[in-house]
């Protein structure tokens, strides 16, 4: 585990539905009323809060929440680290925790974006204008040429894609909380609007609106404050390393290398002391439905070329083996980057408190884990244990 | 005709990519930068990169994206992306051709692509590759194609 240095505990959990909200609703009131209902699960003010830590790609300036949270002089930090939004902030404020800063803390992500795909600044991740110009730089693009060469590389199926995609849709449609309701078929989603081949429009997950919170504290508080407080037995991050496949990359280099969710959830695991086969139910980044099949295998938690069997057999659905994205995950959540790795780790602890409802996992897990993944080559995991 | 990026280019007749070489390591990167992204050396010095490869993975962006693209005059329409091995590098490219004969493995060939009319009326033009024509299965060492990629992916 993590020697002596101190638990950290998530002691409540808000959200405000991701979806689609009314154009006047901005991403930052969504954040106040996320963090409002984070604190009210807890049983804590925000006065009570030491240490605040908010994450937003789009939708203003998180620390200007203060002015309707309450002006209490509290330290508040911006995150602002794209798709690994969430994860980072959560590491930032488990940090402060541990370092003594506090013995409370608030994490919120929240995020209002426009319908369609991202446009993104080539200046901003440092590619000239040509980039961009002459059609190189869309997220959707690459996904759809990792999942090809994924598929191909492991002799798995294009079906599978659609496997996975219609188990987001049946897992949305027992999340009250989910943007996406209504079951789909393989055969619709096969069917429906190409995008980028292979993926169609229902694998490929939408930009949307909503945001996250959740209370953490120092374990000796958590067991004060919280029946089922679930410990936050370790949080990684890391950057690509030389050789891996990313997204926005005009070039690579002919030797492969692991990606940046391999080394994070690597380091998640051990620092929690945990293997990859005690993982009881997981959140891994479903940008698209591809990406949630080679995560499987980058986080440790298969094999490659082990997802056609488990998927094929439903593992991976909420009465599986290996159940991955229970409430839908980001294919029928959308994504507020800001908030997104926020909800993961929230489905997780409903799952360990056994509060996830029509979605919950039997068999009282006591493991979970969460994955996020986002451009240009980031990630952060966590392992989340009762 | 001018490239809508000159650094990208060593010639644009004949064709051909301009990439960097590590003096230290000899990574290749494309296009050229100043510094090593594998050993952090900043000894580099431009080089032409290989005109053939071999298809490494592709898709086909059948919806027209948001600015900072820009689409040509005729209007969007949709077009292939994929990667190309060439051998000590892998580049991203636009694609020329019918997507229905693309597949992994099949041999390329660079070729320019019109973009649109510049300043002095003449065309502003990037890359692409596009099918080099050849049969499917042909050994890969012929274009220079790298093995190390071959059971991973990504």
């Amino acid at each position: 585990m993590n020697g002596n240095r101190a638990a950290v505990s998530v002691i409540g959990v808000g959200m405000h539905p991701f979806g689609r909200h009314d154009p006047a609703l901005t991403g930052m009131a969504m954040g106040a009323t996320a963090s409002r209902r984070a604190l009210a699960d807890a049983g804590v003010s925000w006065a009570d809060i030491g240490y605040a830590v908010g994450g937003s790609n789009v939708s203003g300036k998180p620390d200007s929440l203060v002015g309707v949270l309450g002006l209490t002089g509290v330290p508040f930090v911006n995150v602002r680290n794209g798709c690994a939004t969430g994860g980072v902030a959560l590491a930032t404020a488990a940090n402060a925790i541990r370092a003594g800063e506090t013995d409370l803390a608030l994490v919120v992500g929240f995020d209002k974006h426009e319908r369609g795909a991202f446009a993104a600044s080539p200046a901003d991740y440092g590619h000239g204008d040509w980039y961009g110009e002459t059609g190189l730089m869309v997220t959707t693009q690459f996904f759809a040429m990792k999942d090809r060469r994924y598929l191909h590389a492991h002799g798995l199926t294009d079906r599978l894609l659609a496997r996975v995609a219609a188990k987001a849709f049946r897992c949305g449609e027992l999340n009250p909380d989910a943007w996406r309701r209504k079951a789909l078929s393989e055969d619709e989603i096969m069917r429906a609007r190409m995008i980028n081949p292979p993926l169609t429009q229902y694998m490929l997950c939408s930009p949307s609106e909503g945001a996250a919170a959740v209370v953490l504290a120092r374990g000796d508080r958590a067991a004060d404050l919280c029946e089922r407080p679930v410990r936050l037995a370790a949080v990684a991050k890391r950057t690509r390393r030389f050789g891996s496949f990313e997204v926005f990359a005009p070039w690579l280099p002919p030797q492969a290398g692991d990606s940046a969710s391999v080394d994070a959830a690597r380091a998640a695991l051990a620092a929690a002391g945990v293997s990859p086969a005690d993982v009881r139910v997981a959140q891994l980044q479903d940008t698209d439905a591809g990406a949630e099949i080679y995560h499987m295998a980058e986080t440790g938690l298969c094999a490659d070329g082990e997802q056609q069997e488990l998927i094929d057999r439903d593992e991976t659905a909420p009465d599986g083996r290996l159940p991955i994205n229970t409430d839908g995950g980001c294919l029928a959540n959308g994504e507020p980057v800001g908030a997104s790795g926020l909800r993961q780790v929230i489905d997780i602890v409903l799952q360990l408190q056994g509060r996830a409802g029509a979605r919950q996992v039997p068999g009282r897990p006591r493991v979970g884990f969460t994955h996020v993944y986002g451009a240009p080559g980031i990630s952060a995991c966590t392992v989340l244990t009762t | 005709m001018t490239p809508v990026e000159a650094a990208l280019f060593s010639s644009l007749d004949p064709p051909r990519l301009a990439g960097a070489r590590c003096a230290r390591c000899g990574t290749v990167t494309f296009p050229a930068q100043a510094g090593c992204a594998r050993c952090a050396g900043t000894d580099l010095a431009t080089v032409a990169l290989p005109d053939r490869g071999a298809l490494w993975t592709w898709t086909v962006q059948a919806f027209e994206p948001k600015a900072p693209y820009r689409a040509p005059e005729s209007g969007f329409t949709p077009y292939g992306v994929g990667y190309v091995d060439l051998g000590d590098v892998i580049v991203e490219a636009r694609l020329v051709g019918d997507p229905a004969t693309f597949e992994i493995g099949m041999p390329m060939r660079l070729t320019l692509l019109p973009l649109w009319p510049g300043p002095d009326g003449s065309a502003v033009v990037s890359y692409a590759f596009q099918p080099a024509g050849q049969p499917a299965g042909q050994p890969a060492g012929e274009d220079g194609a790298s093995k190390d990629r071959t059971g991973e992916g990504g």
